[in-house]
């Protein structure tokens, strides 16, 4: 309702709006990559030691939350949440998990290609299901939360399975240089792939139409509902890849989803996607993804109690949603 | 009463869907009444004999704290909002009264806790009502700031031990009269006094207001910020107390006692009829709702499915029960 009046106060404000926005957004990312900067210096400064091992482990650590937060991303771009994230990456990493135990190097290519169309199959049965009931996105994946973790629980009852070698090698180690860690490499290019010429097409167009004013967008010709269901099945194939890279990390599939989901949404908003729809991109979730992760290591290396470290992290998120809305607020009232 | 007024209308004439569909809107209350009495049936069917005052009691006493937290979902629902910290602070406040009951007395340990719970609310009401930080994001990061708190006191109470309070398992699982949950002593009051609070007063319409259209609510004069803040409050004190019976129906204190009810919390208030858009719901459908799930998950583990098999059906039943209840109150 608010987000009606949102719209039209920008129309009127159009020219300057959105040029303001346009800065505005990027903007975010690139105070994101600045502060992940200063932040590597001060891990530096507080743990002389941290080095290429450092950022390795680093990279290798963020995969599959990074993955789920580009997952949660699209979802909540296009106006909508995505809570079966956790339990989709736990049913495609089992699954993987399950199958390449024991089996030949080639037969994990099949796998691997196989899960990530059972994760576009995933979300496009969420997207569907959200379209046909006309129950808010919310209540359906809270829903589908139960039968998605139900399903792996059926594929495999406790943590088990195996992970093919050229996976794990795929996400370990470094290329090119010491510095440039392989899991972050795969990361970008595989995102890039996706998203960008998603993002440059009419597709992209529609989703993010779809996600600033459905009504609008209906009105000019998108449809609402096919592109609802692309964006959950982009959000499907994104948690399938978070499971795989947690198979592959981990080298087991473990059925019961880990708090992927909440910290996605956490990391989406960070990373300066709003949740009203329509507003940021994929990469600034990523960033706000590897921002938390260095956190919790700082806090580690300052020997910081665990616990008051996930205190931080809820005080961080909390305050810079804050500080955010707080801007939002300021430039509205002239 | 109202129901008997309903069912004497709707006797003669036959039940259409335009009928049904108008009682779904008036009173969602009624089939869902009617489902849960499917489910009774059900019960009874699969284990002839299993349904009886007894089993009632257990079935109330399970529900019972579900139920509280549901409340807390509800009336934050109402206003379009949610609360994700509900299972933190339940689990929060039943631990700490656990730990502080040897020493500085149940007393204390109740009142500490509900401070605790209520400051807590106190920071996501300002974060939602001043700060217009998203509901979902600013509860959300709450629940981590007092798990983190809560597993530092944890760590700090490891070598005082703890025990959850005999007055606790007494009013969470205790009986009395044969088959009446001890827990409704408490609960009764409670649900009364959140139904009249939603239906009889300034703040309940608010609460409403708010959730229907926060335009047009602030333009007639309501202060949104003092409402939510005062919300919020309400429901981390609410949730605190759910605290409380969830660790004496359990007998366990532990810092993540009630995080397993916090999804199905939601999902009770949703198969009630709250809208998680705001504006529209109430508590007794609620309670319902949360009986309901109660019931399902008793009948699937009496069917000695697997747990993968009730989760799937859960959600399942989460999504019919929601898609009907949309496909019938909207035109």
């Amino acid at each position: 309702m608010s987000t009606t009046v949102d719209t039209a106060d920008q129309s009127t404000a159009r020219p300057i709006g959105a040029l303001g926005s346009m800065i505005r957004r990027h903007g975010w990312t690139l105070g994101l990559v600045g502060i992940l900067l200063v932040l590597l210096v001060v891990t530096r400064l507080i743990q002389p030691t941290y080095g290429a091992a450092g950022v390795q482990g680093l990279a290798v650590s963020v995969l599959p939350l990074a993955f789920a937060a580009v997952a949660q991303a699209i979802a909540v771009i296009a106006r909508g949440i995505d809570l079966s994230v956790g339990s989709m990456m736990a049913l495609t990493s089992v699954i993987s998990a399950a199958l390449m135990e024991e089996r030949s190097e080639g037969f994990a290519v099949l796998v691997v290609i196989g899960v990530l169309l059972l994760g576009c199959v995933l979300g496009a049965v969420n997207g569907s299901l959200i379209v046909l009931t006309r129950v808010p996105d919310i209540v359906v994946t809270l829903a589908m939360l139960f039968v998605w973790a139900g399903c792996a629980l059926l594929v495999l009852g406790t943590p088990g399975g195996g992970s093919a070698e050229w996976l794990r090698t795929l996400t370990g180690g470094s290329i090119v240089s010491a510095w440039i860690p392989r899991a972050a490499l795969l990361l970008l290019v595989i995102v890039a792939a996706i998203w960008i010429p998603i993002r440059r097409s009419r597709l992209g167009l529609s989703l993010y139409a779809i996600g600033s004013d459905p009504l609008a967008a209906y009105r000019s010709g998108v449809s609402v509902t096919r592109t609802k269901i692309v964006a959950y099945t982009l959000t499907g194939l994104f948690s399938a890849f978070a499971g795989l890279t947690l198979t592959a990390t981990t080298g087991i599939g473990t059925p019961v989803p880990g708090p992927y989901t909440l910290l996605s949404v956490a990391a989406v908003v960070l990373g300066g996607v709003s949740l009203a729809g329509g507003r940021g991109g994929v990469f600034g979730p990523i960033v706000a993804v590897v921002i938390l992760s260095l956190l919790r290591t700082d806090m580690t290396f300052l020997n910081v109690n665990t616990n008051l470290a996930t205190v931080a992290q809820g005080l961080i998120l909390v305050g810079v949603v804050m500080v955010g809305s707080l801007l939002q607020l300021r430039k509205r009232e002239p | 009463m109202t129901d008997t007024v309903t069912t004497t209308d709707s006797g003669p004439k036959r039940l259409t869907t335009a009928r049904l569909r108008g009682l779904f809107r008036e009173r969602p209350i009624i089939p869902l009444i009617g489902l849960l009495a499917i489910l009774v049936v059900v019960s009874e069917l699969i284990r002839p004999g299993i349904v009886s005052l007894n089993w009632a009691g257990v079935m109330v006493r399970a529900a019972v704290p579900l139920a509280i937290l549901a409340g807390c979902q509800t009336m934050t629902m109402l206003t379009g909002g949610i609360d994700l910290s509900v299972g933190a602070v339940a689990s929060m406040s039943g631990f700490v009264v656990a730990t502080l009951v040897g020493g500085p007395g149940l007393a204390t340990g109740i009142l500490v806790a509900l401070a605790v719970a209520a400051i807590v609310g106190l920071i996501s009401g300002i974060g939602v009502g001043i700060f217009r930080v998203h509901p979902l994001i600013m509860t959300l990061g709450m629940s981590l700031v007092v798990l983190g708190f809560a597993n530092v006191w944890q760590i700090r109470m490891v070598q005082t031990g703890s025990g959850v309070p005999d007055q606790f398992r007494d009013l969470g699982a205790g009986i009395f009269l044969g088959f009446v949950p001890r827990s409704l002593l408490l609960f009764v009051p409670l649900a009364i006094l959140i139904i009249l609070g939603l239906n009889r007063t300034g703040y309940g319409r608010l609460l409403y207001a708010i959730g229907d259209n926060p335009i047009a609510s602030r333009l007639s004069g309501a202060r949104s910020w003092q409402v939510l803040i005062v919300l919020y409050v309400i429901s981390a004190v609410l949730a605190g107390v759910a605290g409380f019976l969830y660790s004496g129906l359990t007998n366990v204190a532990s810092v993540t006692l009630a995080d397993t009810a916090l999804l199905p919390s939601v999902a009770a208030a949703v198969i009630g009829g709250t809208s998680i858009m705001g504006g529209r719901g109430g508590y007794g459908g609620t309670m319902v709702g949360a009986l309901i799930l109660t019931v399902i998950s008793s009948i699937l583990s009496s069917l000695g499915y697997p747990e993968a098999v009730r989760q799937i059906l859960f959600g399942a039943l989460i999504i019919f029960v929601a898609a009907a209840y949309t496909r019938v109150t909207e035109p």
